[in-house]
C-alpha cells in the first residue's frame, strides 16, 4: 500500500505536467458540467439562497426604496397572519384527507389492473388517462361538472334522493371536498402506476408458500403483499404528502375567486403567489417559500427515518 | 352430499366422481362470478374515470346553452345539437389559442431538448469522468432534488423582473432545463452501464466526447425516452410559474390561456371545451404512442401531481 502510494506520488513528481489536475478527463468533465452547472446556480441555487435573504428584508418587487434588514419581521407578520394559519390548515385538512384515500385507492386500482384478466391492460390505460390531462384543462372541465345544475348534482341527486344538491364551488363547507374530488381524479393513475409496478416485484413464490401454509387471501395481503411494498408505499405516501402541500392549480382556477368562498381552499401556494406577485411583497413571499420548505423537508425526514427503521428491524 | 352416504362401493367411486364434478362446477361458477364482478368494478370505475373527458369532448362540439341544458342528463355525452368545428373556430379567433399553442410548444421544446442535452451531459460527468471537483457536484445535486420549485418561485420573479425578462418565452425555459432529478436519472442510468463497453474504445484512443456520443449516449435511449417524456409532461401543464411570470397572451403557454379565457366575458363553455380539448390533444398522442416509457417513467421517478 505505502509502497503503491510513494510510487504514484514520485511519478506525479517525475512527470512535472500538470496531468492529474488539468487531464483531459478533468477537462471534459468541467466542459460536460458546465451548462447545467452554469443553469442551476443562476436558476436554482442563486433564488435558493435569495429566498432566505429576503426572507429577512423588506425587498419588494417593484419600489424604489433601498433594500433594508428586518430580522425577522416577516416570520412574525406571517405566523401572527390569521390568513396564514387558515391556508395551513387547509393543506394539512386536504392532506389529511387525500393521503390516506388516494392512497388506499390508488393501491386498490393497482390490485385490479394486476389481476390476470383478458382486456385488463385497456383498463390500466384508461385509469392513467387522466395524467395526460394538463391540470388548467382538468380545473375547467370539472368547473362545469361542479356547477349546482351539473352532471355530479345529477348523480348526487339520485344517490341521496335529491337531498344534497350543493353548490360546491361557492359552498364554503363543501368546496374543498369539490377540489378534493378533482384532485384525486386527477391524480391517482400516478400512484397506481407506482404501486403497481411494486406489486409486480413481490415474487409469485412467496404467495405459493403463503398459500401452503392455507393463508387465505386477506392473510396473503397482509403477510405478503403489504410488506413486499412497504418501502414503495412509503414513498408513494410521501410524495402524496408533499404534493398535497403544493396543491395550487385547481385552488387558483376552480372557485370565482382565487382563495374560494371565505378562504375556504386557501392554501399556502396561493398565500405565496397572492404576497409575492399580486402584492409584490417578495421579502414576505420569502419567508411564505422558506416555511413551506421546512415542511417538504419535515415530511422528506419523517420517510427517511421509516425507511431506515425497517432496515434495522431486518 | 346425500350421495357420499350410499352403501356399496362401486356407487360410492361413481357418487365421488359426481361430487368432484359437482365441486369443479362450483369453482368455475364461482371464478365466473368473480370475474364478472371484477369486470362490473373494473367497468364502473372507467367510467368515473373518462366521463370528464367524454364530456369535454362532447361539449365542444355543442353551442354554449345546450352545453349548460344537457349539464344534468346523459344527454351531456351526446354532442347534440351538433355545431362542427365551429366552437374550435372561435376559440382559436377570441382566445388566440394559436398564439399561446406557439408559445407551450416553444417552452415545451426547449425545455425537452435542451434539457435532454444538458442533463445527459452532466449525469454522465458525474458517472464516468474522475475531474476535479465531480464529488461536491455530486453531493449538491442530490440535496437539490429534494428542493421544490414552489421555494424559488418568488425570488426568481425578483431576479426575472431585474433583468427585465418578465413576459418572455426565455423567462419561462430557461429554469428548467438543467433539473437535478434528471440529472440523477442519467446518473444512475450510465452508472449502470458496464465500464468494458467503453474500456475498449477508450484502449483505442476515443476522447470523453466520442465515448459519450458513440457508445455511452445510444446505450441510455430508455433513459432519454423516460426523461424526455416527463420533461414533456411537466412542461406542457406548468402553470404556476407563467402565471407568476407572464402578463399578455403573447407570452402565455396554454394553461393560463385557457384560465384568462374563462374570465373573458362572454363565457362560452362550448369555446372553452374545445380550447381544452386541443390543448390536451398533443400530450395524450405522445401518451398513446408512448405509453409503456410514459408510464415507466412517472413509475421510476415520481414527478406530476
Amino acid at each position: 500500500m505505502t509502497a503503491a502510494k510513494g510510487a504514484s506520488k514520485s511519478q506525479r513528481v517525475a512527470t512535472p505536467a500538470p496531468k492529474p489536475r488539468f487531464g483531459p478527463d478533468t477537462l471534459a468533465g468541467w466542459l460536460f458540467s458546465a451548462p447545467a452547472v452554469l443553469l442551476l446556480a443562476a436558476f436554482m441555487v442563486l433564488p435558493f439562497i435569495l429566498a432566505f435573504y429576503f426572507s429577512f428584508t423588506n425587498e419588494r418587487l417593484i419600489s424604489p426604496r433601498p433594500t433594508e434588514w428586518v430580522g425577522l419581521d416577516n416570520y412574525a407578520r406571517v405566523f401572527n397572519d390569521p390568513r396564514f394559519w387558515k391556508s395551513l390548515s387547509n393543506n394539512v385538512i386536504f392532506s389529511v384527507i387525500v393521503v390516506p384515500l388516494q392512497t388506499f385507492f390508488a393501491l386498490f386500482l393497482a390490485i385490479l389492473v394486476n389481476q390476470k384478466l383478458q382486456g385488463v391492460a385497456v383498463f390500466r390505460t384508461i385509469f392513467f388517462l387522466p395524467i395526460t390531462v394538463v391540470m388548467a384543462a382538468v380545473s375547467v372541465i370539472w368547473i362545469v361538472l361542479l356547477n349546482p345544475d351539473g352532471l355530479i348534482n345529477a348523480f348526487m341527486s339520485i344517490v341521496t334522493f335529491g337531498q344534497f344538491t350543493p353548490d360546491w364551488l361557492s359552498d364554503p363547507a363543501v368546496a374543498m371536498v369539490a377540489i378534493i374530488l378533482v384532485s384525486v381524479w386527477a391524480s391517482v393513475g400516478f400512484q397506481m402506476v407506482i404501486l403497481l409496478a411494486a406489486l409486480q416485484d413481490v415474487p409469485e413464490s412467496l404467495y405459493e408458500a403463503a398459500r401452503l401454509d392455507g393463508a387465505g387471501r386477506w392473510q396473503q395481503f397482509r403477510n405478503v403483499t403489504l410488506p413486499g411494498i412497504r418501502n414503495p408505499l412509503l414513498f408513494v405516501l410521501t410524495i402524496t404528502t408533499i404534493l398535497s402541500f403544493r396543491l395550487f392549480d385547481q385552488v387558483w382556477i376552480m372557485p370565482a375567486r382565487p382563495g374560494g368562498p371565505l378562504d375556504s381552499t386557501r392554501t399556502i401556494m396561493v398565500e405565496l403567489v397572492d404576497t409575492g406577485l399580486n402584492k409584490g411583497i417578495v421579502g414576505r413571499g420569502s419567508a411564505i417559500a422558506v416555511i413551506f420548505l421546512v415542511i417538504v423537508l419535515v415530511i422528506a425526514l419523517i420517510q427517511r427515518r421509516l425507511i431506515k427503521q425497517e432496515g434495522e428491524v431486518r | 352430499m346425500s350421495a357420499a352416504q350410499t352403501p356399496t362401493a362401486t356407487r360410492d367411486t361413481t357418487a365421488h366422481a359426481a361430487e368432484m364434478a359437482q365441486i369443479n362446477a362450483a369453482i368455475r361458477r364461482s371464478q365466473r362470478r368473480q370475474r364478472i364482478i371484477a369486470y362490473l368494478v373494473l367497468t364502473l370505475l372507467a367510467a368515473f374515470f373518462l366521463f370528464p373527458i367524454a364530456f369535454m369532448i362532447a361539449s365542444s362540439f355543442k353551442a354554449d346553452t345546450s352545453v349548460i341544458a344537457d349539464g344534468g342528463s346523459l344527454k351531456a355525452f351526446v354532442p347534440t345539437p351538433f355545431v362542427g368545428l365551429d366552437n374550435y373556430a372561435t376559440a382559436a379567433e377570441r382566445a388566440n389559442f394559436w398564439v399561446s399553442f406557439k408559445n407551450s410548444a416553444i417552452i415545451s421544446a426547449v425545455i425537452v431538448g435542451g434539457g435532454l442535452i444538458v442533463n445527459s451531459l452532466f449525469g454522465y460527468a458525474l458517472a464516468r469522468l474522475p475531474f476535479r471537483g465531480r464529488r461536491i457536484l455530486l453531493v449538491i445535486v442530490l440535496a437539490l432534488i429534494i428542493v421544490p420549485f414552489e421555494t424559488l418561485a418568488v425570488p426568481l420573479l425578483f431576479i426575472m423582473g431585474e433583468l427585465r425578462w418578465v413576459n418572455t418565452l426565455h423567462a419561462q425555459f430557461l429554469p428548467f432545463l438543467a433539473q437535478p432529478l434528471y440529472i440523477f436519472l442519467f446518473y444512475s442510468f450510465f452508472l449502470g452501464i458496464p465500464r468494458e463497453l467503453e474500456e475498449a474504445a477508450r484502449i483505442d484512443g476515443a476522447g470523453p466526447f466520442t465515448l459519450f456520443f458513440r457508445i455511452a449516449a445510444p446505450l441510455a435511449k430508455p433513459a432519454y425516452a423516460a426523461a424526455g417524456i416527463l420533461m414533456f409532461l411537466y412542461s406542457w401543464g406548468q402553470f404556476l410559474w407563467p402565471t407568476m411570470v407572464t402578463q399578455t397572451t403573447d407570452a402565455r403557454p396554454l394553461p393560463v390561456g385557457i384560465t384568462e379565457f374563462l374570465g373573458l366575458p362572454p363565457r362560452d363553455w362550448g369555446d372553452i371545451m374545445a380550447y381544452a380539448t386541443l390543448m390536451v390533444i398533443p400530450l395524450l398522442v405522445v401518451f398513446i404512442i408512448f405509453q409503456r416509457q410514459f408510464v415507466k417513467g412517472v413509475a421510476t421517478t415520481g414527478l406530476k401531481g
